[in-house]
């Protein structure tokens, strides 16, 4: 005899209804190593009448197994997902101090759609400041800095949501390491953010690395494949579709294989706050304001201002000729100035 | 005393992490010691060492190196207690993915990286699905991408544990596992506290020191393969 089910609890559900309240349910199954249950059975009927000597060899305990089953179903919970990024219009980092203790003062605020960048010396404290942002940092951490999210201190359980991290982060040593394909990565990481259409968003984010990328990659190319300049695109793509995070730190992007401007201007485009770690001269001129570090804090805040802009723009012709030189290169073609 | 197991699978970054956390611990007045479980040798005691931490090693030898930590960790403690810790750190060797050397009431920490692929998580027993606190390592390695579809990989498998990178390299994240760590539980005394998941099962000859091979010679808790539905 069928019990009744408990609306509510997805335990009690019969299998086939919790697959159709809930496709990823049977990749619950298939993760922990456990058969579906039964047509007509429900998973805590499944779970009951499992012998232990299987449970065992798996590793599991039969009395965790509802609260993990429920603690996996909530990860597809609509009312969780997604909304996360639209909420952000800014983050503030309220000064603490340096190594020394002597104090920063002011409060830093960065809305999306800007670009800051960051400046120092190695050891100067800007690994410690992004480490501060991304631990929502109350006052608690080394500096003494406090984040404040839309003005307000955040919610504290926000410091431990992995998938609402405030920080994407593009680092200059980055490899793949996984063996796919462009199109089976993206799709597997739009699966992960269980975004709605995994086809169309994969493709956007193909198409659109295929612009920023000097030289242009097929979804068929495996990842391990891709140049550093295409690496770097595909992932600027991919965090500025994918990625919940609003803050995407980008330390450096090198001079080949990629648009850069155009890289940052992506990122720009979908309302990411952009932090540029970099010593390059046009990125470091491209964003609103610099950020001086030294001795562990914040020295000072350098807005760009309309001389330094002229500048960029003879910096941005000189980068012009060294690309033509470069692409000369690439053709075979002889050199002349 | 504060107690916290620290498990991962070999290579994962259990010492690098645990160095940097105690590191960032530094200059808070908390005296920490570290206990370490290998397997033949250790070069890890150095390590600590040089870091002017208290720190005894054991070695398992020729024994399973998680029923060797569960029949010395009531020592630990008391080895803890005497060097009047306020946080004892027992790391385990980490070797086979069923173990998981995690007890009910203590803190429990699992190490796993990045670069060991995606699909990990899953293949990794009650190590990872009955930790507390999950640490990933090796991120600054791999792409944004798979950082975030692993973190997404290891909340499937344990959506009830505090999730943190931490960079066993910079130190990065240790400071925020640290503050963790001091909020564990003081453990009085692990006289019949229950481990967390039975160790796997073993007594076979060949953990007799049986080195000859087939069925003659297999006595005990011996299991055998099904080939096309049938056990040979």
């Amino acid at each position: 005899m069928k019990k009744p089910g408990n609306r509510s609890d997805p335990c009690q559900l019969p299998v086939e209804d919790l697959v159709a309240r809930c496709p990823q349910a049977v990749e619950f199954f298939e993760m922990v190593g456990l058969p579906l249950p039964p047509t007509g059975f429900s998973a805590a009927d499944h779970f009951a009448a499992l012998p232990q000597a299987l449970l065992e060899d798996l590793g599991l305990e039969r009395e965790a197994l509802e609260e993990r089953l429920r603690g996996f179903l909530d990860l597809f919970d609509p009312e969780t997902i997604g909304a996360f990024d639209s909420r952000i219009e800014s983050i503030s980092v309220v000064g603490g101090h340096d190594k020394c203790g002597k104090p920063e003062g002011g409060t830093l605020t960065v809305r999306p759609g800007e670009i800051v960048c960051i400046v120092g010396a190695t050891g100067s404290g800007k690994s410690r400041f992004l480490a501060d942002i991304e631990w929502l940092a109350q006052g608690d951490s080394p500096t003494g800095r406090s984040v404040l999210i839309n003005g307000a201190p955040p919610d504290p359980g926000l410091r431990f949501a992995i998938d609402r991290k405030l920080v994407a982060q593009l680092s200059q040593n980055m490899n793949f390491v996984i063996d796919l394909t462009v199109r089976e990565f993206i799709t597997m990481h739009a699966e992960s953010r269980m975004v709605q259409d995994v086809a169309a968003v994969t493709e956007t984010v193909i198409v659109l690395a295929n612009t920023l990328a000097g030289e242009p990659f097929l979804p068929e190319t495996p990842v391990t494949a891709l140049s550093g300049g295409q690496s770097r695109a595909l992932m600027i793509a991919d965090t500025s579709c994918l990625s919940a995070s609003p803050i995407v730190l980008i330390d450096e992007i090198e001079n080949a294989g990629i648009d850069r401007k155009r890289a940052v201007q992506t990122l720009v485009d979908r309302r990411k706050i952009v932090l540029m770690a970099t010593h390059d001269p046009i990125l470091a001129l491209l964003g609103d304001r610099r950020i001086v570090f030294k001795n562990g804090g914040i020295e000072r805040i350098i807005e760009t201002s309309p001389g330094e802009r002229a500048c960029l723009e003879q910096f941005e012709k000189l980068d012009a000729q060294l690309n033509e030189v470069r692409r000369a290169l690439r053709n075979g073609e002889t050199i002349t100035v | 005393m504060k107690v916290v197991t620290v498990a991962g699978p070999p290579s994962s970054g259990k010492s690098a992490v645990t160095l940097k956390t105690i590191g960032a611990l530094a200059g808070g007045g908390v005296a920490v010691g570290v206990v370490k479980f290998d397997s033949l040798s250790s070069g890890d005691q150095l390590l600590y060492e040089r870091q002017g931490i208290p720190v005894h090693t054991g070695l398992a030898g020729s024994l399973c190196p998680d029923h060797f930590f569960v029949a010395n960790v009531s020592e630990c403690l008391a080895w803890g207690e005497k060097r009047k810790f306020d946080l004892l750190i027992i790391e385990s060797a980490g070797l086979c993915n069923r173990c998981a050397p995690h007890i009910q009431g203590v803190l429990a920490v699992c190490v796993i990286d990045n670069l060991s692929g995606v699909d990990t998580p899953k293949k990794i027993g009650p190590m990872l699905k009955m930790a507390d606190i999950v640490v990933i390592t090796k991120g600054d390695i791999v792409s944004q991408a798979e950082r975030e579809v692993f973190a997404y990989r290891v909340r499937q498998v344990n959506p009830q544990a505090v999730i943190l990178n931490v960079n066993g390299l910079t130190g990065q994240g240790g400071h925020e596992l640290g503050k963790l760590l001091l909020e564990a539980p003081v453990t009085g005394n692990l006289e019949g506290a229950l481990l967390r998941f039975t160790m796997p099962a073993a007594l076979c000859s060949y953990c007799l020191g049986q080195r000859r091979i087939g069925s003659d010679f297999q006595l005990g808790n011996v299991k055998k393969m099904a080939f096309d539905g049938e056990t040979p």
